[in-house]
């Protein structure tokens, strides 16, 4: 049970740093971005690839994790800021569709649809069981930790005060000479590095990585969580991840308790309970557990 | 001249909804535009903001020519415009709204805010000394702390100006501010366009509200399907034939 609990926290605190991220992008700036999965999925490659193939150190792929998904971020920014918010999310979506096309078909790099293998784990030194899980929360606890100092220091500064200010009305930031396109494709690479990271972790934590792990539907939990937890706010990712966990693992027990459901069914069941709560939500609480937008 | 306007031209389709517009504005002038609904004030203001680009012609602030500069690139340069509908950051105070609105902060770029941290508090400070005497200025102090989001409509009017003031502009440009304000605002709003003119903010005002516009501005341009049909003195332009024929529909 505490393995299992472990596990849960392992994979909730990496949706904790992917849900902060899309809060930098659209609780924050108003990005619509419906591709948060393919930042997600260029990190945990890069790691993977750098770790197995690579045979480099464990931190140079956490650092290369970031530094592809940021750098992945910046061509998109480019082309999309002069888009308006709907194609952006379309192209977003593109973008996330077609890094999981390339990691499918590049077979010399990716290993293709049979995916990476053998990646090392952290902390394998300490010995598998609890103390290298533990040590890995811990470790993703302390990048929580800095991530939501830093976003707390961006949001309580002049940048992030120009950023809700993009996401409440662009075209008064133009008129008062101040270019959104600078501070949008900022906002884009960090958030999108965050997702690396993520990503990286994931990578280390289970294993192996797969394209079929990098579906839309891994973006569209991590909206489900920020719209839970309430968008525009730092304590909703938090929250709204931890809940997306509590759903997502929380429907795996009502096998014991409803009868007649098969495990195939189950994993239906699992997201219809998500879906379920995302409806209940915007239908009694639109503004998230935490609140949105509105800062006081 | 501050800002001067050629031959302005613009279409949509076969409609030429600015066709030919010319006109400046004198340094600190104080210029008003009528006309009726559909006669193109709102599509001169944007060719002029730079939110639209013209099919021809040319704009042109202090001298340099600016036809082709983004909007945003305009407004570093001393000319800076309201919006009809008021275009306020929502979920920001107004105390948010106006320092948003103050230029040059350099925490406002990621290396100044986490490698000059003390420079970005200083420049801080001098932003908000500057916003809280606009709040004053502009009598907003009640609602300083509230969400602009929940602003009345005369409130957002007068946060629109209070922002343009933070760039420290040398033209403002309004775009019907006294539709949809009750009448103690409009001549709230009327009080301190003049005070502000009076320490040589030039205004370019487009307006309905023919009382309130013509007892505030020196020059007044008339447009009409597109064009300007008579320009001077407020008083003389009104009882040109052609001017009451545009608006008042030939009744006599």
């Amino acid at each position: 049970m505490e393995a299992y609990l472990a596990a849960i926290a392992a994979i909730a605190l990496i949706y904790v740093l992917l849900a902060l991220g899309l809060t930098l992008h659209y609780g924050l700036t108003g990005l619509i971005n419906f591709g948060h999965v393919g930042f997600f999925c260029i990190g945990a490659y890069a790691a993977a690839i750098l770790s197995t193939k690579g045979g480099m150190p464990i931190a140079v792929g956490f650092v290369a994790a970031a530094v592809l998904a940021g750098l992945a971020a910046w061509p998109i920014g480019l082309v999309s800021l002069r888009l308006r918010d709907d194609y952006f999310a379309i192209v977003t979506l593109g973008f996330s569709e077609t890094v999981r096309l390339v990691v499918t078909s590049e077979r010399w790099l990716t290993n293709g649809v049979q995916g990476i293998p053998g990646i090392p784990r952290l902390f394998e030194g300490l010995g598998v069981g609890m103390p290298s899980a533990l040590a890995i929360v811990g470790v993703l606890l302390a990048v929580n930790a800095a991530a939501i100092w830093l976003f707390f220091r961006l949001v309580k500064s002049p940048f992030g005060r120009m950023i809700e200010a993009i996401r409440d009305n662009e075209e008064a930031v133009r008129a008062l000479g101040k270019d959104p396109a600078r501070f949008k494709i900022r906002v884009l690479v960090l958030g999108a590095a965050l997702a690396g990271i993520a990503g990286a972790f994931y990578a280390h934590y289970i294993g192996y990585v797969v394209p079929d792990q990098f579906i839309p539907l891994v973006t569209f939990y991590v909206w489900m969580a920020i719209i839970m937890g309430g968008v525009g706010r730092i304590s909703g990712a938090v929250v709204g991840a931890a809940l997306l966990m509590l759903f997502l693992e929380g429907s795996r027990f009502l096998r014991d308790v409803v009868p007649f459901i098969s495990a195939v069914d189950m994993a239906s069941v699992r997201i219809g309970a998500v879906g379920l709560a995302l409806v209940l939500f915007t239908m009694f609480r639109p503004q998230g557990l935490m609140g949105d937008y509105t800062r006081r | 001249m501050t800002l001067t306007l050629s031959s302005l031209t613009r279409s949509f389709g076969g409609f030429r909804a600015v066709d030919s517009v010319s006109f400046s504005v004198d340094e600190g002038g104080l210029v008003g535009v009528i006309g009726p609904n559909g006669a193109g004030k709102s599509t001169l203001f944007s060719l002029i903001s730079g939110f639209l680009a013209p099919d021809s012609g040319t704009v042109s602030l202090f001298g340099e020519d600016i036809t082709r500069l983004a909007a945003h690139e305009r407004a570093r340069r001393g000319m800076v415009r309201t919006f009809q509908v008021p275009r306020e950051y929502a979920h920001l105070t107004v105390r948010e709204n106006l320092l948003a609105a103050v230029p040059g902060q350099s925490g406002e770029t990621l290396r100044g805010l986490f490698l000059r941290p003390a420079a970005v508090r200083a420049e801080e400070q001098t932003a908000r000394a500057r916003v809280a005497d606009a709040i004053g200025f502009l009598r907003l102090s009640p609602v300083a702390e509230t969400p602009a989001g929940r602003l009345s409509g005369g409130q957002k009017k007068l946060l629109e100006l209070g922002r343009a003031l933070m760039t420290n502009p040398k033209l403002i440009l309004l775009d019907e501010p006294f539709a949809g304000v009750n009448p103690v605002l409009v001549a709230a709003l009327s009080d301190h366009i003049r005070t502000l003119n009076g320490r040589g903010i030039g205004f370019l005002i487009i307006e309905h509200d023919l009382p309130a516009l013509t007892r505030l501005v020196s020059t007044l341009h008339v447009m009409d399907r597109g064009r300007i049909i008579a320009s001077g003195a407020p008083e003389a332009v009104l009882s040109a034939p052609e001017v009451r024929e545009a608006y008042l529909g030939g009744v006599s």
